[in-house]
């Protein structure tokens, strides 16, 4: 990305640590945007220092310490089985990540794979692979999350199969269109009249054009995915116990919300304060990057 | 026109077809067998054989694919093993509660949500547009299962206004419709925002070209300008959106009913996953693709029809 000979992107993806800080800088100055990054990196600190922050062993049972209301010693209170809900909320945020992080990653280079063969290839290719991806998009999500758990079984790893089967059409029609855009550019046939073979038109004219609205698009996922996983998780079709997860602490809350409150408190604020943290920030930085895509909802 | 419209229900057939191989060789290529699944490991053989027999799982799997297209396309959906029941009975005892809930929740989104557009645009980067427009995101980003659980704690559990489970006795509507107010919230909740948003980037942009410049030179009253001239045009996005948002709707269907302990389709495969059921699971995810394809056709026909601008060259 750093070749000073490639032609201005179609995106300004920033290239340099100054043209990071300098979007960082606009991001910040829309209150949205600056609320979103705080967030953010609110989630993100509490998920990574979990192990350190939690003040309890998240699995650890005290019947007689159950469904306590919130206190100095339990933050959130505790669940049925007396676990301290505020760990379990550090630790199911690490897990949420992991998941979206993993499945976001590898659901886009899967995405950008095909999405380049399907633009760049031949023209019969390009057709099965579209609509094989709009067959896939055809499912309804949730639908088709439970028919894979049905197959497999619950796990975190079904959670992040169906992440990853339903997100690969996203990017790939993505990619797919912006490759076809580019591929008749002027300044790719100029490159290919200098005899440029296909992995050097891909790599270094296509990829660095095509990465940055990709990037942008899969950042404002990570909401989506989290959801996934905790709704999945809440129907026991996702994280299996006693592994805490926020669809989990949910579920047990949802037994007892007769019961006590907090648990369904203190289980549904992370999901709302994460989802509502990465949408506010992905949208600002989208507006900043690439007003363009403001445009595709 | 005709032939973009003969080409698009092509296209949705065709889709149709390849996502129910997808499901079918899915749900047969399982780790393991899905006879053993169902019946369990001790089943005996001479049983194992039959079942397998009755679901036709000896043939080849391409055979047993183009079989089972066939007797979708009859309109057969299999017989639930369990139950010994036809899965076309089962699904449709439950489809219409999840339609009501759907038409309801997106009903109510509409009422809130275009008007809430409107005024944003009308009155754009003012304090209303604001907030609204934070509004819209916040809606969009809870996820619809959260603003159950919440709704359920708030209004069912503290408040008691409404009632948290069921869909009513079965006898009385009035019953029915109070038992569909928590759902349809939820359903429709996120819908608020994003019809909001859409509504006011159409609205936008449709008053910024040349007839509605030519209108306000004419003196027209401001009200006309909007309920005539813009809203007419801006309105159009929605078709589409809504088309193609039935698949979010159904999947918010799902977690809806299972948090209300509603009947309804999501609940019917719910249940059918936790038992294995797999000719239910199958019939019912089917049945849900086929009205998110047909949905998002017609949106897309919908569209070519009132806006020819938006139909690709043939």
């Amino acid at each position: 990305m750093k070749d000073p000979a490639l032609p201005p992107t179609a995106t300004q993806m920033p290239s340099t640590w100054r043209g990071f800080v300098k979007a960082l800088r606009r991001v910040l100055r829309e209150p949205l945007g600056a609320l979103g990054l705080v967030l953010v990196v609110f989630v993100l600190i509490s998920a990574i220092g979990a192990d350190w922050l939690s003040p309890f062993e998240p699995n650890k049972i005290d019947i007689r310490a159950k469904l306590q209301p919130p206190s100095a010693e339990h933050f959130l209170g505790t669940d049925q089985l007396g676990r301290d809900i505020f760990s379990r909320v550090l630790v199911g945020g690490q897990i949420a990540l992991k998941v979206s992080l993993v499945s976001i990653g590898l659901a886009l280079i899967i995405g950008l794979t095909l999405g380049l063969i399907a633009g760049y290839g031949p023209r019969w290719l390009d057709n099965s692979l579209m609509l094989l991806f709009d067959s896939v998009r055809s499912f309804p999500t949730v639908m088709f999350a439970l028919a894979v758990v049905t197959l497999f079984g619950p796990s975190l790893t079904t959670v992040m199969i169906v992440v990853i089967i339903t997100q690969i059409p996203i990017y790939g029609r993505m990619v797919r269109s912006q490759t076809l855009a580019l591929r008749d550019a002027e300044f790719i046939l100029a490159e290919r009249a200098m005899g440029a073979g296909f992995f050097r038109i891909i790599g270094m004219h296509i990829l660095p054009n095509v990465i940055g609205p990709l990037l942008i698009l899969a950042s404002m996922d990570i909401p989506f995915v989290i959801t996934i996983e905790a709704g999945l998780s809440f129907l026991g079709m996702g994280v299996r116990p006693p592994t805490p997860s926020w669809g989990t602490i949910l579920n047990d809350g949802y037994s007892y919300i007769y019961n006590t409150p907090w648990p369904v408190i203190a289980g549904g604020i992370p999901v709302i304060l994460t989802t509502l943290g990465f949408t506010f920030l992905g949208e600002s930085l989208r507006d900043v990057f690439d007003p363009r895509l403001r445009k595709e909802i | 026109m005709w032939l973009y419209f003969c080409k698009r229900i092509l296209l949705a057939v065709l889709i149709v077809v390849v996502a129910v191989s997808l499901l079918y060789s899915m749900m047969h290529m399982v780790p393991g067998d899905p006879v053993k699944t169902i019946l369990g490991p001790r089943a005996s053989p001479e049983l194992q054989a039959q079942i397998r027999e009755k679901m036709g799982l000896n043939e080849p799997l391409p055979v047993q694919i183009v079989k089972f297209i066939g007797r979708v396309a009859q309109g057969d959906l299999g017989e639930d093993v369990f139950k010994r029941k036809s899965v076309n009975t089962i699904v449709f005892e439950q489809l219409p509660h999840t339609i009501y809930l759907v038409l309801a929740g997106i009903g109510w989104a509409m009422l809130v949500g275009i008007p809430l557009g409107c005024m944003s645009a009308i009155y754009r980067n003012s304090i209303i547009d604001r907030i609204a427009g934070v509004l819209s995101v916040s809606c969009i980003a809870i996820p619809t299962f959260v603003v159950a659980l919440y709704s359920v704690l708030l209004f069912a559990v503290t408040l008691k206004w409404l009632p948290a489970i069921g869909a009513g006795d079965g006898e009385s509507l009035g019953s029915y419709i109070n038992h569909l107010i928590l759902p349809a919230f939820a359903v429709g909740l996120g819908w608020v925002g994003y019809l909001a948003r859409l509504v006011r980037a159409s609205m936008l942009e449709v008053m910024s070209e040349a007839h509605v410049r030519t209108a306000r030179a004419f003196g027209l009253p401001e009200s006309t300008i909007v309920f005539k001239y813009v809203l007419r045009l801006a309105i159009l996005p929605t078709i589409t959106l809504i088309g193609m948002g039935i698949g979010i709707l159904l999947s918010s269907a799902v977690f809806t009913e299972i948090v209300f302990a509603r009947p309804g389709i999501g609940r019917l495969i719910f249940d059918a996953v936790t038992s294995r059921n797999y000719p239910v699971v199958m019939g019912a995810v089917l049945v849900t693709t086929v009205l998110f394809v047909v949905s998002t056709t017609i949106a897309d026909l919908v569209n070519a029809l009132v806006d020819p601008r938006l139909r690709p060259e043939d």
